[in-house]
């Protein structure tokens, strides 16, 4: 209704009835073109649903669902083969959880410092650079970690081999900073002046403002800035199966070799024969990818929900 | 500051837009450019195939593959290696021309292979002597399979207990797609042909499985408490190859083409290619080039054993 409205407004009494339809003819076009993208979007994400669960379940008839996600053997080639992916689901939450907590608060700290402290100068040429960090391709921060980070984490923390969970988080925590710093900074940056300036005529410093006043502002962003972050830590593949040293037990300690989901998919998936026992299990892992990034997802976006009512009131 | 930058911003972007225009317009015509005399011989060769598989076989399908373009410019080979179990699985699927392989394929393969109206035909190539290799400072120097089985299931997980320094062991094997994975859990792991042969052994959960066989002689050459397995083209003066010993009271042996000849060495396997139905034409002709005396030359340029 609203929109067949607005170009009625527009539109003056001299406009010719034939120009006003096809004024509205080609509105016309371009919603429906517009409504065939939306609609894109949902088809292509159920087509993932659907196929991942009809590849996926079948794994489920010859190791039942609790044993496939709390077994903590898999060996795909023996035989007869085991598939239980506990090992690989705490490899992807040590990963994950590691490299959260790197890269949150350097990611949130230089996003104040950007928005907030640095002049308009250094802004301008840093936060493009960080930027560029997100184009650097993943199996080239692989190539890094394998040459450069591993040794240095082995010595460090007196490590069998420096190939380990730590090593992956750690690259991990670069990519994802990016996307932290930007997103976060773009939301610090959204807070009215108003509120800034009222914190400093109440005599704040300028600490005490971007604690009190600037982030609590911006936190809904910053809380999807996080969540990008975990988004990616969670899928990423090329680097973990680079770095993580693939070991099959269950890691007690993020500075064990593990092997997180998304490297047991891409180091398995080569020599799985469709439709095959080992090629089921691995769209399991897959299915179990998708509902956890699904759930990260939707908790964001209900608490991203609660923080902008909470901040509009 | 703002518009000088986006400006400055675009006109960088522009300028490697045209870059990146101008370069694929040369690529295309450097593409076009080298027209084959029709007198040259062997031109009359044309087509192009896949070889997928194995990463021990890789480097050695490269060369070859480089020599036969090099021969036939009409010809044109796409080789991969991300391991035997893709390449196998690749020909099951009917996407891959030739499979190349580091083990031979399992009988649940060639029933699969069958279900899809394929009909795997092997030929072998080249052999390989597997080797065992550890930093060059591991005073170690000979194992048995026994003591490699137990490393490798983690029921020894110090160098002291296998007459080495005091030092926590780092068991690097290939991931589950590699042939070279497979085949040292038959006959290493599992002991297979020796009296003490066990089916039920795996390898242990602590046992590092990496991606690619370069992948692990670069641990291999960073990590004195490593060990990895490569193929003997792998070997550089980096790592230290082990001698192996069949049994505590046979001879220590160490991979070479000689002991690999002449089947002193404990693990030396063949190494195959798998192709649908007896080859024809131009696949035909490249295997005819590999398995000459020419092409034989290359493999143990490459460090294989050459067949014979």
């Amino acid at each position: 209704m609203l929109q067949r409205g607005a170009p009625g407004a527009i539109a003056t009494a001299s406009l010719t009835k034939s120009l006003r339809r096809r004024w509205r003819l080609g509105e016309r076009a371009i919603e429906s073109w517009i409504f065939l993208n939306g609609l894109l979007a949902v088809v292509v994400l159920l087509g993932v649903l659907v196929l991942l669960l009809r590849e996926g379940l079948p794994a489920f008839t010859y190791t039942p669902p609790w044993k496939f996600f709390f077994g903590t053997e898999w060996y795909p080639v023996s035989d007869p083969p085991t598939f239980g992916m506990m090992p690989f689901f705490v490899a992807t939450f040590w990963v994950t959880l590691v490299s959260t907590a790197i890269a949150v608060p350097i990611g949130v700290g230089c996003a104040a410092y950007l928005a907030e402290v640095a002049p308009a100068k250094v802004r301008e040429t840093v936060k493009p650079l960080i930027e560029l960090l997100a184009g650097i391709p993943s199996v080239v921060m692989g190539f890094i970690g394998l040459m450069l980070l591993s040794p240095l984490v082995q010595s460090a923390f007196n490590l069998n081999t420096g190939l380990s969970g730590l090593t992956a988080a750690i690259m991990l925590s670069m990519m994802s900073l990016p996307i932290i710093v930007s997103v976060s900074e773009d939301a610090l940056r959204a807070v009215p002046k108003e509120f800034r300036e009222a914190a400093y005529a109440l005599g704040a410093t300028k600490w005490e403002t971007i604690r009190h006043v600037s982030i609590p502002g911006a936190l809904s962003g910053i809380v999807a800035a996080v969540m990008l972050g975990v988004g990616r830590a969670i899928g990423e593949t090329m680097t973990v199966l680079m770095v993580a040293g693939g070991a099959l037990a269950v890691p007690l300690s993020p500075t064990e070799p593990m092997m997180p989901m998304t490297a047991a998919i891409a180091s398995g998936i080569g020599n799985a024969v469709r439709g095959g026992l080992q090629y089921q299990a691995l769209f399991a892992i897959g299915l179990i990818l998708f509902i956890m990034t699904l759930t990260v997802n939707l908790i964001a976006d209900r608490v991203l929900e609660r923080q902008k009512r909470k901040f509009t009131r | 500051m703002r518009p000088k930058t986006a400006k400055m911003r675009k006109r960088w972007l522009l300028a490697a837009l045209t870059t990146a225009i101008g370069l694929i317009v040369l690529a295309g015509c450097a593409g076009s450019a080298p027209a084959p005399s029709p007198t040259s011989p062997g031109s009359e060769l044309s087509g192009s195939f896949k070889i997928i598989g194995s990463n021990t076989v890789t480097p050695l399908t490269a060369l070859w593959a480089e020599e036969f373009m090099r021969m036939h410019p009409k010809v044109n080979i796409a080789v991969s290696g991300p391991g035997s179990g893709v390449g196998i699985a690749a020909l099951i699927n009917g996407t891959t021309d030739i499979a190349q392989a580091s083990r031979k394929m399992k009988a649940k393969e060639f029933d699969q292979a069958r279900a899809n109206g394929i009909e795997p035909y092997e030929i072998e190539i080249a052999i390989d002597a597997l080797s065992v290799v550890v930093h060059p400072s591991n005073p170690v120097s000979e194992l048995t399979i026994a003591q490699l089985s137990a490393i490798y299931t983690g029921q020894i997980t110090n160098w002291k207990e296998v007459g080495g320094s005091d030092g926590p062991i780092v068991a690097i094997a290939r991931d589950t797609n590699s042939g070279t994975h497979v085949f040292f859990k038959e006959h290493v792991v599992q002991m297979k042909g020796l009296p003490t042969e066990d089916k039920s052994l795996e390898y242990g959960s602590k046992v590092l499985l990496l991606p690619s066989t370069e992948e692990g002689v670069t641990e291999v050459t960073k990590n004195p408490n490593a060990i990895f397995y490569p193929g003997l083209g792998y070997v550089t003066d980096k790592i230290k190859p082990l001698a192996i010993k069949r049994t505590a009271d046979a001879p220590a042996v160490l991979p070479s083409v000689a002991t690999a000849l002449d089947g002193s060495y404990p693990i030396a396997r063949p190494l195959l290619y798998y192709t649908n139905g007896e080859p024809t034409g131009v696949i035909k002709a490249f295997i005819d080039y590999c398995l000459s005396p020419e092409g034989q030359q290359k493999v143990a340029e490459v460090g294989y054993v050459p067949l014979e």
